[in-house]
């Protein structure tokens, strides 16, 4: 019996050691363009990491099949960070540092985006983030770019349609998690510059199953001419069923943060008549013909969704997408894979129609978006609708 | 073999031996990355291993007090310019005292109501450092001054390996130094049964509190060092995933042994960076590889490896 326990314990020891062993990829050979990546595909965001890895890996097939870049091949080498920055740090030293990558694309939170920059920087490697916040580009780092709209954007966006309404005194329930708490203060900070009075700012946690006391709240204070509810996951839908039977006949408007299928189906008729901002690609089969993006969200959205279902397809990614369509133009441009003139011809990018909007970047602007990017929509006989 | 094992001063020259040879297979930054963050987790561990594996006290919240620290160093640094060893230290007599505080109430409870407590506490603390977000950055994080002592500046993760590495074999010397102290003894009684050891006069209070200080002040240690290296935290550094690995590498190195600890460290810091070479099966290979450890190597590796050699030496003996 001993025997057989020592002889099973040394195989697995062996196997464990086996794995050890696995040799690490010899450096990066002259004919491929090294593109590094590193995406939350597990973990809390794995619903952004998720779409942004397999699009990446569709879209890099694909350009291979057709020829690759100046004549060579993309190769993507891909860590998942699970979301977490510490990981991410060491993922991007061993794609900088072992795997020598020519670009680095992702970072699907902002945390580790953030948390990977300096490195970046000191690197001296042409990085495209995916995450939100406007830290990552505001104030400009040399090296970093990102595609995906900011949520100040959001904010300036429903404030505009607000005042196009003549809607000025507002109420604000926010959710306290990462997504709300940011948008919360990014929406106050704007309030002002377009006239919107905030009367009562109200929050409530990520899960909370009631919002009454804090809309009655809003509803008993005078004046309220709209309420605007920053929030993601099931926070918002419970905000707008809640909204709806308390009887507050005033409008209501979500974030971008909502703007999935899942939040009409969740808030069900309550959800008639909310607004929220958006971007191009969750309405593309309702944009007119004359619209620039039109092209490049429904080819996306078909490809994209004849692969992994047409309920996958969601904007982070298309901020992959654009990301990877965004760097591989800019080495067109550069017709080298000269890290500083890949940078310069990324800069240098004028007009590029992507998935998440015109980009146009410079030497003061690495996102490269403007409002509209954002579309705003209005949900009627539970489907989205474009307002103008 | 097991006369370096058990012999103090041979197993920490061969410590010292090895993570003074080390450097010459290191090829490059990311490598030395993975030794120093192998050194940060192994000094937890070492900690931790001392609460678990020789007192019998669970904690599932380390990684608060780990970001504690990690947050006190990076505000007072960064923000007001302290200097960074005066943060160090203020941070872990700050963590040390927090822990004392909330020893003696928590450490009355025992089993799953001792984990659920120091889950609890955790998970407070990861909840303030992303709610306030005006001091700490929130969920994003922040970024954090490097590490200077006087002028010199560490930057580098080789600078840093030399650093971690005295700091990971100090604490090694420590951890053996306190087991085959009385306190040690007194440890183990209080492990094997908590009444018996009151019964011969062990104050096990006293005890209990003084290694629950003494691991937290360990990752307290660590947090502030790891705060500077990587130049930037976050509260998930503070979370409960966190503190959960650190038991896995306790229970997966050997419990009650402290090179077990290192050796769980290195495995579970190492091992994720290999399989990144199976893509997909990654997590499923990984699980494998902790399903057989446990089943096959039920005492943790070092121990059972420890048991394993015995038997063998045995057995040769016996054939003579």
């Amino acid at each position: 019996m001993t025997s057989v326990i020592s002889r099973r314990t040394l195989l697995a020891a062996a196997a464990a050691f086996g794995m050890l062993s696995v040799s690490v990829a010899p450096a990066s050979a002259a004919d491929t363009i090294k593109v590094g990546t590193f995406l939350a595909v597990t973990g809390p965001a794995s619903f952004l990491g998720d779409p942004e890895l397999k699009t990446l890996q569709m879209y890099v097939d694909k350009i291979n099949d057709s020829g690759g870049v100046l004549g060579k091949k993309l190769e993507l080498v891909h860590y998942d960070t699970a979301a977490d920055p510490n990981k991410a740090v060491t993922f991007v030293k061993r794609l900088l540092d072992q795997d020598e990558v020519d670009v680095l694309l992702g970072g699907s939170a902002s945390g580790e985006t953030l948390a990977v920059m300096p490195m970046v920087e000191k690197a001296e490697i042409p990085y495209i983030s995916f995450a939100g916040a406007r830290k990552i580009v505001d104030p400009v780092q040399k090296w970093t770019f990102k595609t995906p709209h900011t949520d100040t954007m959001a904010c300036q966006k429903i404030f505009e349609d607000m005042k196009k309404r003549g809607l000025t005194k507002i109420g604000m329930i926010s959710g306290t998690d990462g997504f709300g708490a940011s948008m919360q203060a990014e929406c106050k900070a704007e309030a002002g510059k377009y006239g919107v009075n905030i009367l009562v700012d109200e929050t409530y946690g990520p899960k909370d199953t009631d919002m009454t006391a804090q809309l009655t709240k809003i509803k008993a204070t005078a004046g309220v001419q709209a309420v605007l509810n920053p929030g993601f996951g099931q926070g918002p839908a419970i905000v707008t069923k809640n909204f709806k039977q308390l009887g507050l006949n005033v409008p209501l408007y979500q974030s971008h943060g909502v703007a999935s299928k899942k939040f009409i189906e969740l808030a069900g008729d309550a959800a008639e008549g909310v607004r929220l901002p958006a971007a191009a690609l969750l309405v593309a089969d309702k944009l007119p013909d004359s619209d620039p993006q039109k092209k490049v969200v429904t080819a996306y959205t078909a490809e994209f969704g004849a692969k992994y279902g047409a309920e996958a397809v969601s904007t982070f990614g298309g901020h992959a997408y654009d990301g990877l369509m965004l760097i591989v133009d800019a080495y067109k441009r550069a017709g080298s894979t000269d890290k500083a003139k890949v940078r310069d011809a990324l800069e240098a990018t004028k007009g590029y129609v992507g998935t998440g909007g015109v980009v146009t970047f410079s030497a003061t602007d690495h996102m490269g978006l403007d409002l509209s990017a954002f579309r705003m929509l209005e949900i009627r006989h539970g489907d989205w609708t474009l307002v103008n | 073999m097991r006369s370096v094992l058990s012999s103090r001063w041979a197993g920490l020259l061969l410590l010292a031996v090895v993570i003074a040879l080390l450097p010459l297979g290191l090829k490059n930054n990311f490598q030395f990355d993975i030794a120093v963050r192998i050194g940060f987790n192994a000094i937890v561990v070492i900690g931790l291993n001392l609460l678990i594996g020789y007192a019998g006290q669970i904690s599932l919240g380390h990684a608060g007090f780990l970001g504690l620290a990690a947050y006190f160093s990076a505000i007072t640094v960064t923000r007001y310019g302290w200097p960074p060893l005066v943060s160090l230290l203020a941070a872990a007599t700050l963590v040390g005292l927090l822990a004392f505080i909330i020893a003696r109430p928590v450490l009355r409870l025992k089993g799953h109501y001792l984990a659920m407590a120091t889950l609890g506490l955790g998970i407070i603390i990861s909840i303030v450092l992303n709610q306030e977000a005006g001091l700490t950055g929130g969920p994003d994080g922040m970024a954090v001054d490097p590490f200077t002592i006087g002028a010199f500046k560490l930057v580098k993760a080789r600078e840093w390996y030399w650093l971690v590495g005295a700091l990971l074999w100090l604490a090694v010397w420590l951890s053996l130094n306190l087991i085959d102290s009385p306190v040690g003894r007194a440890l183990r009684a209080v492990h094997g049964s908590e009444v018996a050891a009151e019964v011969v006069g062990v104050d096990t209070t006293r005890y209990k509190v003084m290694v629950f200080v003494l691991s937290a002040v360990f990752a307290s240690v660590v947090g502030s060092l790891q705060a500077h290296y990587v130049s930037f935290i976050s509260p998930q550094q503070a979370g409960f995933f966190q503190s959960v690995e650190w038991v896995i590498m306790v229970v997966l190195g050997g419990m009650a042994s402290t090179y077990g600890a290192v050796i769980g460290a290195v495995i579970l810091t190492a091992l994720p960076q290999v399989l990144t070479a199976l893509e997909d099966y990654e997590h499923m290979i990984f699980g494998l590889i902790m399903m057989l450890v446990m089943i096959l190597l039920p005492k943790g590796i070092v121990p059972s490896a420890g048991a394993l050699l015995r038997r063998v030496s045995s057995k040769a003996e016996g054939g003579k």
